[in-house]
Formats: structure tokens, C-alpha cells, sequence
């Protein structure tokens, strides 16, 4: 099937739905692609990289709508400013749509999309299991807003990130606030803590402390009670007493801290708002808030959606497009998420979409089927659930229920001591002498054998046992000794025997060369 | 050659003996142990042999032997892959127990030793003790090494009512050892002498048979044990103190080396030869989750960001003969400034050392491979850990689970480090038949695929 690329139309939008390194993977599985000439512009890579590949570059936008059975694209269709057209009206009846679609809030696209009897994937519901991580868009880009939002929140900044001594004098390190731990709050935690600064971050969810604290960061712990976590891996809504506790605490640190970045959403839900305009007067003049919730209205009173002000001194960003600011990683990384996704799509290899509604991930991020709508999708099942945590611990005390042995430990060492020495015993009352002078051979000998096996080094164990195959060929002696004596069935015996010990010999002794021949440093 | 002469002579074949094992103590020194150790056969042979006084065709029977089984046994070791070493040392196993068996009734038969009163009674019991030792380590390496190259089934098979079954055959033996000391008094005893010969044999068949195939290493340094008190046996039975001597080094350097191995497992050797591994009654946790694979230029991609790089291998990696890819590999990465190490468990592979052996043929630098204690406690320094064909001994139930059938057993602990790759050919449970959770932590990453094959494409990768 033949795969569109089209140049994205929302303004300032400068991703790409492919790279030329996806795109040849994409070719492999027998996909046909052509890209609009100029698509790839914004993200830096030119028509000639992809022609490379095998891309075909089509001129016009209508030219590869009409063309392409699959349209991949960032954003959702919406009217094309140079065809005066919408981009649903573009797509041909029954085509295949994947981009980010966001059925929720787009109702009337949904609808549209539907009566064009398409088949419309939906990156962004794609379903948060693991085995779907490598396809989730939504994680890709909320790792290059976090950190994007460090690199804003920097530019804003007047200061270093990091301490330093200098012959000049000390400069304190930032000191920086994280709100939400997801993926963007863990990246925006990376990208500040490696800039220098000193980074706190809070979190609804108790579980991800030990993310936070394995980056090095400081968790702020709220001593109050209440489970943050909901369904698919974000946060739920919290109780009022909860969201006092946290409110107070969020005073106390914004008077402190320097940079807060806010990455706190509830899906389906306006953005809870936690930094009032009170505490942004609080905070210190040339303070810089990141709000990465800008989208859903934000988690600061004072964002204004798309923009960067200034009020009492603080610089408040609320950027939505901060993907798009790093458009060339955010292409790379929304292509490759598209390509695991189509390999999920075409498991034969052989070039043809199968819109499986049996798996569990396709499923999911179908939103369309066929011109009818599949969305929401049935809950899926989580299948990495942490356990609930009880207090009780996870196995019952083993070591109570151990029976009392039969003989007390202090006595229990003595026992082969005791029985070898009774054994020894009863062989010297009733053994001649000459049996004696054998046996005492044989226990010193067991005893040196005793030193020296433990000294092996264990690299050495498997010449060590062809070494001791070898020698105890020593039974050859028995034989050589029994050869000379009267009667052929003895001799014939003694014969087969020297011949099986020599071979042990030989064999063993030229194995265990073999072998310790190759052990070179 | 006057008896003190002979007796100088075997002195010195003993000290070079254990000369040659304690050579092993060290690579460096391990050569030159094995030259000892040709040498101390040689000058025990030689003297022997000066001293036989026999016919002229005994001389020709001897050097025909010597030479038939030299150039067997010659090409044997020349011939042989090192994924096959368990399957030699078996079969020399059993060669041994079948020598101790051949002289035993040679010394049987041979009317020359006239002794009398208790001495002869000690020397009929040395005989009848050092064929049933002979036997049973001859049956019972036959079966090991069917079990090891595939001809037989691994799996333990367990006879109803076994314990008893065995107890039964001992009580009999001792029963008729007491038959045969009373047959010889009057000259006779071959038939007990016989019959016990059977019993030993089905014994041993019975008791390799009932044991596992993870118990595997085990078993074979069970048997070198086995095959040292054999030759111990014997040298008892012609009063020959080299004998006892070297079949008493032999003896205790397998017993050592079962032990390590049942310490390696977490395993009491009483339970190992009573047999039935796997068998437990405790319900193992099951393994729930999903897996996240990596394809082979990801991996390379990991490999190149990593500093400390740790390669785990197991036994999968010498079935696809992987060796020499990953040797490949190791050398690419310790050019370009890695520290790559090998961490090996004591029992990966199928008998004590193999894997150290394996990787010595794929000229891996013995001074990068490190066992299991020496590096267990640096895995958080580890930035990837890759395991190759390994499965349970890398398995973390084995600490947490009280209920795993391997618990208890110290395992390579890479999940404390950075990432972990596995390479698997497909989400198979190990040889131990145990689920791993390993592979579905989330700092795990699976790359399915013949080992070989995915290595050859990580080799590519990085190379390109």
C-alpha cells in the first residue's frame, strides 16, 4: 500500500511524520511512500535525504492525498489555508488516517472522518501497556517537552544552572521545582539536574519517589495519606484535605525555588490549578514558571496559552508547540513510533495494513473503523499492576515455624567426628597390620587431595577433571601387574584392561594440553 | 629392578601426581602441571613394566594394548569439540570403572597370591568392594553420557518405590559378599562375584537414570569421584600404595567438586543422587508480564553508550556456537575503550569449569572472566549486562521466591545493574523448567533469536 506524508498546515507546527531512516524500514516492510515535497523542511531534512531512500516526492498536496491509501501525519486534518479545503475532504473514501487525533475533544472531526467511511488510527490513544511503549507517541513527545521546557526555562533564566567557584566570587546553584513526575516531569528532572541545578520534584503517585530519587532528585513528600494513582498510569483527581496539604506545600517551595516547571494533568480534565497568583507573587523577581499544561488551561493562574509574559517579575511560559520547538529529535522520534506502529499493523511484512481488532494495542488506537466509531476502545487490562502494598510481609516467617532439631547445635560438628572415629576404631581391632600401613596411605592421601583440589581455581575445573580422568588411567599398573601372571583368561583380561586405561591416559593427558593451551590472557 | 628401586620410583610418580594438581591452581602454572603429570605415568609404567618377569607373549599382549589404546585415546582428545568435554570425561569415567572391574576378576583368577587367615579374607573383600565400585561407576557414566550427548532422555526417571528399590539392591550385595567370602574358602565364589557384578551394573544405570538433566554437573564429577575410589580399590586389592594414592587424590578432587557444584545449586548431594530434580511440591510464583524486545541495533546502540559492559553466558551460547561471534564482539568493545567483563556461574555449561573452557577456545583472555563471587557484588556498576543462552542462573526467584524450585540457589545478580539484554530463542522456561521474572523487568530487554545470529548482527552493527 502506499503510504502519504503530508507537510503539516497547523501554523508553527514544524514536526514531520517520517525521517528518511524510518522510511527506508518502512520501504522494507512493502510500504510505497511519497512525501510532499517540503514536509520535511521544517525539521531540517531536505527532499533529497528521503529521496535517497526510495521516497517519491510529490509536488502538490492534493496530487498525495489523492494518491496515498494511508495518510500519516503529526497533528489532526484541519482546513488546508492554500486549498481553502478541509484535510478530511482530502482523504479518499475509505482511506487509512494515523496521526494524533484526539477523539475526545474533537467530536466534529470524528464525525466528519466517520462519514468518509475512513479507517482512523489514533496515536494518541494508543493504549499505555508495555508491550505498546515502543508506539506511544504521547510518551515520545512528553520526554521532548520536558526537556525542551528546561532549555526555555533557561533562556528565561538569569542565571547559571549550576554553582560554581570563581575568582569572582560563589554563584549559588538553581534551585529547581518539578510538579508531576510523569514522563515529561522525569525529563525536565534529567535536563535540569545535568544543567547543575539543584532539582525537587513532587508527585500525587507515592510509587514514583524512587524514579525521582534515581535521578538524583529530591522528593517532596506531602505527610498525608491517599493513593494518587489512577487508571492507565496517570493521576486522579485528590481529596480537598489532600489538595490543602499540597497547595501549602507548593507556597512554602515557590518562595524558595527559582524555575518551576508544571506538568500536572488529569485526562478528560481542565488542568488542576496549583501555582496561584499569589505564590507567583511570593516567588522571587526573575523567576521563571514553565507550565506544560498550558493546553488544558494550566496549572498556573496566570498562563496565558501560547505565550511568554511577565507578571510581578516572573516569567511564565506556556508554550503548547514545545515538541514542535525541537522539531528535528520530535520527528525522529514520532517516525519511529509510527514505524513500530505500522509493523504492529503489518506483522506479514508484505506492504498491506491489517487493522486487527483482536490485539490489544490496535484495538485500542483504532478510533474508526470503516466509517464507524470504535472509540473509546474497552478498558484495557493493565497487565504490570504493582500489587497493593499491605503490611504485612510477603511470606509469613519462615524461620518460626523451623522445627527444634532433634540434637542441639553445639553437639551436632562432633557427630562425624565421633562416627569416623568409632569407624576407624572397629577397622584397627579387626584389620592386619599390613591392611594398616595401606590405609593410613590412603587417608593422608585423601587429605592432600583435600588441600590441593581446593587451591583449582574454578576456571580450571574441566581440565582438572580430564587431568584427574587422565591419572586415575593409573589403574594401568593393576593391569601391567596381573599381565605376567598364569593363565590366558588373566592375561586377556589384564590386556583389555591396559588397553581401556591407556586410552584414558593418552586421552586425558592430551585433552587437558588441548585445553590449557587455549587459556591465554 | 630391586622392590626398593620400584618403590622410589612410585614415590616420585605420586609427588609428581600432585604436583600436576596443584599446578592447576593457576593458568600459568597449569601447563607445566600437566607435563608432571605425563611424566609421573611415564615413570610409573616404565618401572612396572621393568619388572615383569613374565613370558615373552605377555610383553607383546602389553605393548599392543598400550599402543592400541594410546592412538584411541590420542585421537579421541584431538578429535573431540569442546562443547563435547562432559561427554569425554563421562566415557573416560567408565573406562575406568570398567579397568578396576577387568583387574579385579584378573586378580580373582590369579591363583598366585597365597595368603591365608584374615589377610585373605581383607584381600576377597578388597576384590569384591573394588568390582562393585568399578561396576556401578561403569554403568552409571554410560548412562551420564548417553544423557549428555542427547541419546538418552534428561529427564529424571523415577521409578515408584526407588529408595527402597535401592536399599534392597544394597542389602543383597552385602548379603551376598557374605556368600562369596564363605564360597572362597573352599576355592569357588565366582557366581556371587558374578551376580554382584549385575546388581552393581543395574545400580549404577538405575542412579544415573533417576537424575536430572540440570543436575547434570553433578553427576559427572560424582562419577570422577567414583572412578578415583575405583582405582583406589584396586590399589588396596594388590597392596600397590601409588594406586591408592592417586585413586584417593582422584577421589576427593570429584568429591570436592560435587560439593561446589550442589553449593552452586543450593542442592544437598543426598538429594542430587536420590534424583527427581524439579519435582518440588511448592507452587512456584507465576511469571506474569510483558516483555520488551530490542533488535540488534538498538543493542548495539546500548553497548556503545555503556562504559562496564557484562556478558553472562550460558549454556545456549555454546549450542549456537556463539563463542567466537561474542570473542568478536569483546574485542570490538574493549578497543574502543569499554571494560568487558564475563561473569560465570559454576554451574553454566554442563560439567565444573565448561564455560571457562569454551570461551578459552573462542580466545576469550581468561583474565576478563570472572565467576560468580568475584563479581556478584559489582552489578550495580554494571551499565548492560547481556546473557546469552542463560536462563535460570540468572533467574532473581531464586532469592525471593521461596516457593521456586531453585530457591536459595545463588544466581548472577544483573538486574541490579543498568540494563540487562537477554538473548532468548523464544520466552522458554530454562533447563531447570522454571519460569524467569527476569524478562519482564522493565530494565531487561529481550532480542529473540538464534544467539548467533542476533550476535553476528550486533557485531555488524557496531562494526558499521
Amino acid at each position: 500500500m502506499k503510504i502519504g506524508i503530508p507537510k503539516e498546515i497547523h501554523e508553527g507546527e514544524k514536526r514531520v511524520a517520517t525521517t528518511p531512516e524510518a522510511a527506508e524500514k518502512i520501504i522494507k516492510m512493502g510500504f510505497e511512500i511519497c512525501l510532499e515535497s517540503g514536509a520535511g523542511a521544517g525539521a531540517d531534512i531536505s527532499d533529497e535525504a528521503y529521496k535517497e531512500v526510495g521516497v517519491k516526492i510529490v509536488k502538490s498536496a492534493k496530487t498525495l492525498w489523492d494518491e496515498a491509501d494511508i495518510i500519516m501525519k503529526v497533528r489532526p486534518p484541519e482546513r488546508h489555508p492554500e486549498l481553502a479545503m478541509d484535510e478530511v475532504e482530502l482523504l479518499p473514501e475509505g482511506g487509512h488516517l494515523i496521526s494524533f487525533i484526539w477523539p475526545a475533544q474533537n467530536e466534529d472531526l470524528m464525525q466528519k472522518l466517520a462519514a468518509k467511511g475512513a479507517t482512523v488510527l489514533a496515536m494518541d490513544s494508543v493504549p499505555r501497556i508495555s508491550r505498546a511503549q515502543k508506539l506511544d507517541a504521547l510518551s515520545s513527545m512528553a520526554n521532548i517537552a520536558g526537556y525542551r521546557a528546561v532549555i526555555e526555562a533557561a533562556q528565561h533564566f538569569g542565571r547559571f544552572f549550576t554553582g560554581q567557584i570563581t575568582a569572582a566570587g560563589k554563584i549559588p546553584p538553581a534551585k529547581v521545582l518539578v510538579i508531576g513526575a510523569g514522563v515529561a516531569g522525569l525529563a525536565a528532572i534529567g535536563a535540569a539536574k545535568s544543567m547543575g541545578a539543584i532539582v525537587r520534584a513532587f508527585d500525587t503517585r507515592p510509587e514514583v519517589k524512587e524514579q525521582i530519587e534515581s535521578m538524583d532528585a529530591e522528593f517532596l513528600m506531602l505527610d498525608f495519606k491517599e493513593e494518587g494513582a489512577g487508571t492507565g498510569g496517570y493521576a486522579k483527581t485528590m481529596s480537598k484535605e489532600f489538595i490543602e496539604a499540597e497547595m501549602a506545600l507548593f507556597a512554602r517551595q515557590a518562595m524558595e525555588v527559582d524555575i518551576i516547571i508544571t506538568t500536572a494533568l488529569i485526562p478528560g480534565k481542565p488542568a488542576p490549578e496549583l501555582i496561584t497568583q499569589g505564590m507567583v507573587k511570593s516567588m522571587k523577581p526573575g523567576s521563571v514558571i514553565v507550565d506544560l499544561a498550558a493546553e488544558q488551561g494550566g496549572n498556573c493562574a496566570l498562563t496565558e496559552k501560547d505565550k511568554v509574559v511577565v507578571r510581578h517579575d516572573v516569567t511564565i511560559i506556556g508554550y503548547t508547540n514545545l515538541p514542535s520547538r525541537l522539531a528535528n529529535q520530535s520527528s525522529q522520534l514520532y517516525a519511529t513510533n509510527l514505524r513500530h506502529f505500522l509493523t504492529e499493523l503489518c506483522p506479514e511484512k508484505n506492504g498491506i495494513l491489517n487493522v486487527n481488532m483482536d490485539d490489544e494495542v490496535i484495538c485500542g488506537a483504532t478510533v474508526i473503523k470503516e466509517g464507524k466509531i470504535t472509540w473509546p476502545p474497552p478498558p484495557p487490562k493493565i497487565s504490570l499492576t504493582p500489587p497493593p502494598q499491605t503490611d504485612a510481609p510477603a511470606y509469613p516467617a519462615v524461620l518460626a515455624q523451623q522445627k527444634k532439631p532433634a540434637i542441639p547445635d553445639a553437639i551436632r560438628p562432633f557427630i562425624p567426628l565421633v562416627i569416623g572415629g568409632l569407624a576407624l576404631f572397629g577397622i584397627g581391632s579387626v584389620a592386619p597390620a599390613s591392611f594398616m600401613s595401606h590405609f593410613t596411605v590412603f587417608v593422608l592421601a585423601c587429605f592432600i587431595g583435600y588441600q590441593v583440589i581446593w587451591n583449582v581455581t574454578p576456571a580450571l575445573h574441566t581440565p582438572l577433571m580430564s587431568v584427574t580422568n587422565a591419572i586415575s588411567g593409573i589403574i594401568v599398573i593393576g593391569a601391567l601387574v596381573q599381565i605376567s601372571a598364569p593363565g590366558n583368561l588373566a592375561m586377556i583380561l589384564a590386556g583389555l584392561a591396559i588397553l581401556i586405561a591407556s586410552i584414558n591416559i593418552a586421552g586425558g593427558f592430551l585433552v587437558t594440553r588441548r585445553m590449557l593451551e587455549m587459556f591465554r590472557k | 629392578m630391586s622392590q626398593s628401586l620400584i618403590t622410589m620410583s612410585y614415590l616420585a610418580a605420586t609427588i609428581l601426581f600432585i604436583l600436576s594438581l596443584s599446578g592447576l591452581s593457576h593458568q600459568e602454572t597449569a601447563r607445566r602441571g600437566n607435563y608432571y603429570g605425563m611424566i609421573g605415568m611415564a615413570i610409573a609404567i616404565i618401572a612396572t613394566t621393568l619388572t615383569l618377569n613374565g613370558a615373552v607373549n605377555a610383553y607383546v599382549v602389553l605393548i599392543l594394548a598400550l599402543l592400541i589404546g594410546g592412538s584411541i585415546g590420542a585421537m579421541a582428545a584431538l578429535k573431540v569439540e569442546m562443547t563435547q568435554m562432559p561427554e569425554l570425561v563421562a566415557i573416560m569415567h567408565s573406562l575406568v570403572g570398567m579397568a578396576a572391574v577387568l583387574v579385579g576378576y584378573a586378580n580373582f583368577m590369579d591363583p598366585g597370591a597365597a595368603l591365608s587367615g584374615a589377610e585373605k579374607t581383607i584381600h576377597e573383600l578388597e576384590i569384591y568392594i573394588g568390582i562393585l565400585i568399578g561396576a556401578v561407576t561403569f554403568s552409571g557414566s554410560v548412562i551420564a553420557f548417553g544423557k549428555l550427548s542427547g541419546k538418552i532422555n534428561g529427564k529424571p526417571l523415577l521409578i515408584p518405590l526407588r529408595h527402597w528399590l535401592n536399599l534392597g539392591l544394597l542389602i543383597f550385595v552385602i548379603g551376598l559378599g557374605q556368600v562369596f567370602l564363605e564360597q572362597t574358602e573352599s576355592g569357588g565364589g565366582l557366581y556371587p562375584l558374578l551376580i554382584m557384578t549385575f546388581i552393581a551394573l543395574i545400580f549404577g544405570v538405575h542412579m544415573v537414570m533417576a537424575i536430572g538433566g540440570a543436575d547434570m554437573p553433578v553427576v559427572v564429577s560424582m562419577l570422577n569421584s567414583y572412578s578415583g575410589w575405583a582405582a583406589a580399590a584396586t590399589g588396596f586389592m594388590l597392596s600397590n600404595d601409588l594406586l591408592i594414592v592417586t585413586g584417593a587424590l582422584v577421589g576427593s578432587s570429584g568429591a570436592i567438586l560435587s560439593y561446589i557444584m550442589c553449593r552452586a545449586m543450593n542442592r544437598n548431594f543426598l538429594s542430587v543422587i536420590a534424583g527427581g530434580f524439579g519435582t518440588g511440591t511448592g507452587e512456584a510464583a507465576a511469571v506474569e508480564g510483558d516483555v520488551y524486545p530490542i533488535d540488534a541495533e538498538e543493542t548495539a546502540q546500548l553497548l556503545l553508550a555503556a562504559k562496564n559492559i557484562m556478558i553472562i553466558p550460558g549454556y545456549g551460547m555454546a549450542v549456537a556456537q556463539a563463542q567466537h561471534t561474542v570473542n568478536d564482539i569483546t574485542k570490538l568493545l574493549r578497543e574502543k575503550g569499554k571494560k568487558v567483563r564475563f561473569g560465570i556461574h559454576p554451574v553454566a555449561g554442563r560439567m565444573p569449569g565448561h564455560m571457562n573452557v569454551l570461551l578459552a577456545e573462542a580466545k576469550v583472555p581468561y583474565d576478563i572472566v570472572y565467576e560468580m563471587d568475584e563479581i556478584n557484588e559489582d552489578f550495580p556498576n554494571v551499565d548492560v549486562t547481556i546473557v546469552i543462552g542463560a536462563n535460570d542462573i540468572v533467574n532473581p526467584s531464586a532469592l525471593d521466591d521461596p516457593n521456586s524450585p531453585i530457591a536459595g540457589m545463588p544466581v548472577l545478580e544483573c538486574w541490579k545493574g543498568g540494563t540487562t539484554v537477554a538473548l532468548k530463542r523464544s520466552m522458554a522456561s530454562g533447563y531447570a523448567g522454571v519460569g524467569n521474572p527476569l524478562f519482564v523487568l522493565e530494565n531487561t530487554r529481550m532480542l529473540f533469536g538464534d544467539a548467533n545470529d542476533t550476535m553476528q548482527a550486533v557485531l555488524k552493527a557496531l562494526q558499521g
